[in-house]
């Protein structure tokens, strides 16, 4: 008998599997997913970004032999005690609560041990935390969870949050599987209640109040901290200038691969701007003012390599902080728990339910059994490697493009692999010397 | 008695002032003239001093005060007391909106009315507020005691967890999980507390307790309406 020829079965790229397992997912419990993370979606970022590196025109310096500098001071403008780094990399916020106290340990430890700052979450400063952390930055949130006057003025830096690149315009939220007694108590609620963080500032609204608020902040600090405001990929030149204007030290810059703890998915995939995208807005923002190197510029969002460190310098930021590639370095989604990442219906390096408080790497979790797999001394030792490799590797860009400080790189060091990546950065397409949007060309 | 006049002395050599008075100083008493709608005024202390504001401030006035008596003869501007640690704020006049936002501890007492959002985010606070207060007062408030001896505005209570709130007066409506809630013993026994303590004319009897239904403590989709 014949077989008529059959047509191979075809997914649609409408609905994938992917996006049916969603809408089954969504029907049979009626509640948005809720993950931990940033951005999955592929976007214009670094990779679509190259050096040019150095030639005839300009010649490169030696590796390991000839200085590239990579400090970092931030905090110039107006605190009398600015903060000094030892590399371009910072740790981003993360909160005791979101995760472990052991990892908040580690990332204090390892940050400390590379010459950096870590920065506290939304759950307040813990002793461990301070007590391990040579420069801590204290994040003053909406919620103001555990906040008051004797940890901001133990603080090395304070960092008003306005948004985040996971969320911008988001507040947050930690579900009661995590709220165990002694992330009730920081933060003044009851155990097991699901927690949100509010998404705007109780007592202030607007760049003018802002001021005031940073006002009233420096007053009871004595002028001594860096005041930094962190803003979400949302509408990056305003937001930078705005912040100038209330008067920030420092701003800090979070695009849409940036974690958080747990959100809503579709706010994560649909709100906000990549990385790529904010830099330049913001550093014109800065240059129009006269203000870029004086008031500091830290990126984040999706910084894994030294040579995104070296790229979102090279676009005019002064630092970058990381957090997912921290947790990353610290053991968070390693294969060696892929049996209990499989049980739990996922696999290691996918894995997102953060905010389920089960996470077999010890990390974003509560779970007292489960926080004892991370050695936080050990954990630290991998920061402190992996933030070495970033550093050195920015180094060997910054050296071969002719640099004697990292800072030193500048966009007329690069070129883009794709029209969208020209575009954003406002670097010429490789080959051309075509930056779309940009008249006169 | 020690006088700061904020005509001839900088924001900055006043609070620098204040902040640095240690706990068993013997210059407990302290007079602010001029302060002229400042903002930021005697903000950070944290010694047990009364320090009495001739004026009326602008924001912030007595932010993050820990053991200090701050007493404001005229009114206060947004924020007044926020995150207070302990200690006591009184204001004679009226206060802006979000005062005692975010407050920890100790007792805040508003002599005339409160704006919007009195006690947002209170985390431990009493505040007393002996006129009106205005909408979205205690808003996601989580602990301490909000009193109110006139009306509350719109969405009194909105989202709050753990706080109490009283109100002799008429409520012009209730925020979401916020319920008029029974007045018990101990209920009565901090009113008559903190009344006393502020010195309010006003009978705990005549209050109603206001509270937290618990309904959206934990995400539910039935409830999704009330977000």
């Amino acid at each position: 008998m014949d077989k008529t020829p059959q047509t191979k079965p075809r997914d649609s790229w409408t609905f994938s599997p992917e996006i049916n397992s969603e809408i089954r997912r969504a029907a049979a419990t009626g509640i948005y997913d809720i993950r931990g993370g940033g951005a999955k979606r592929r976007v214009p970022h670094f990779d679509d970004l190259l050096f040019l590196g150095a030639s005839i025109s300009r010649y490169p310096l030696e590796g390991y032999r000839e200085k590239c500098d990579t400090t970092v001071v931030l905090g110039t403008r107006f605190a009398k005690k600015p903060i000094e780094l030892k590399t371009p990399v910072t740790i981003a916020g993360m909160s005791f609560g979101a995760l472990s106290g052991p990892a908040k340990e580690a990332l204090g430890r390892g940050a400390t041990m590379a010459g950096t700052s870590t920065t506290t979450g939304d759950g307040g400063m813990t002793d461990e935390e301070r007590g391990h952390s040579e420069k801590l930055v204290y994040q003053y949130l909406p919620s103001r969870y555990g906040m008051n006057p004797d940890d901001l003025r133990r603080a090395d830096a304070i960092e008003i949050v306005v948004g985040q690149g996971a969320k911008p315009g988001g507040g947050g939220m930690l579900l009661g599987q995590k709220i165990t007694q002694r992330v009730a108590s920081m933060r003044n609620l009851p155990v097991g209640i699901d927690q949100r963080s509010a998404c705007r500032h109780p007592d202030w609204t607007g760049p003018d109040d802002l001021e005031i608020k940073i006002l009233e902040i420096r007053e009871i600090t004595g002028w001594e901290k860096p005041i930094y405001v962190k803003i979400g990929g949302a509408r990056p030149y305003y937001d930078t200038a705005l912040a100038v204007k209330a008067g920030a030290d420092v701003v800090v810059l979070d695009g849409m691969q940036g974690g958080t703890a747990a959100t809503q998915d579709v706010f994560i995939e649909h709100v906000g701007q990549p990385t790529l995208a904010c830099i330049r807005p913001a550093v014109k923002a800065l240059q129009d003012l006269g203000m870029h190197r004086k008031v500091q510029l830290i990126v984040s969002g999706g910084i894994r390599t030294g040579a995104d460190v070296a790229k979102a310098l090279a676009l005019g930021a002064d630092a970058v902080a990381i957090g997912t590639a921290a947790l990353i370095a610290l053991g968070e989604n390693d294969p060696k728990w892929s049996a209990e990442y499989a049980a739990l219906g996922t696999t290691a390096d996918a894995y997102d339910d953060w905010h389920e408080g089960k996470d077999p790497a010890g990390i974003t979790t509560q779970d007292p059994d489960l926080m004892k797999r991370l050695d936080p001394v050990e954990a630290a030792r991998r920061l402190r490697n992996y933030l070495a490799v970033l550093t050195l590797e920015c180094q060997t860009i910054a050296r071969a493009c002719g640099k004697s400080h990292v800072h030193n790189l500048e966009p007329e060091d690069l070129c883009a692999l794709t029209i969208e990546a020209a575009a954003m950065a406002g670097v010429p397409l490789a080959g051309t010397d075509w930056i779309p949007g940009k008249s006169g060309l | 008695m020690q006088t700061i006049d904020m005509a001839t002395t900088s924001l900055r050599d006043l609070n620098a002032l204040l902040q640095a008075q240690a706990a068993k100083t013997n210059q407990t008493a302290w007079a602010i003239e001029n302060p002229r709608g400042a903002h930021a005024v005697a903000v950070g202390l944290d010694a047990p001093i009364e320090v009495t504001v001739k004026g009326s401030t602008g924001y912030y006035c007595a932010g993050m005060n820990k053991q200090a008596t701050v007493h404001v003869t005229g009114s206060a501007g947004p924020g007044v007391a926020e995150n207070m640690m302990s200690g006591t704020v009184i204001i004679e006049g009226d206060a802006s909106q979000y005062a005692g936002a975010t407050g920890h501890g100790g007792l805040l007492v508003i002599k005339g009315n409160a704006s919007s959002r009195c006690g947002i985010s209170m985390k431990g606070i009493n505040i007393v507020v002996f006129g009106n207060v205005g909408h979205m007062s205690a808003f996601m408030a989580q602990s301490g005691n909000l009193v109110v001896l006139g009306d509350a505005g719109d969405a009194l209570g909105d989202s709050l967890y753990e706080a109490r709130l009283f109100v002799r007066g008429s409520v012009k409506s209730l925020g979401s999980d916020c319920i008029e809630k029974e007045m018990r013993p101990e209920h009565i026994a901090i009113l008559t507390d903190l009344l006393a303590r502020s010195g309010a004319d006003a009978k705990p009897e005549e209050f109603k307790r206001y509270g937290s239904a618990r309904k959206l403590y934990n995400f539910h989709v039935d409830h999704a309406g009330a977000y």
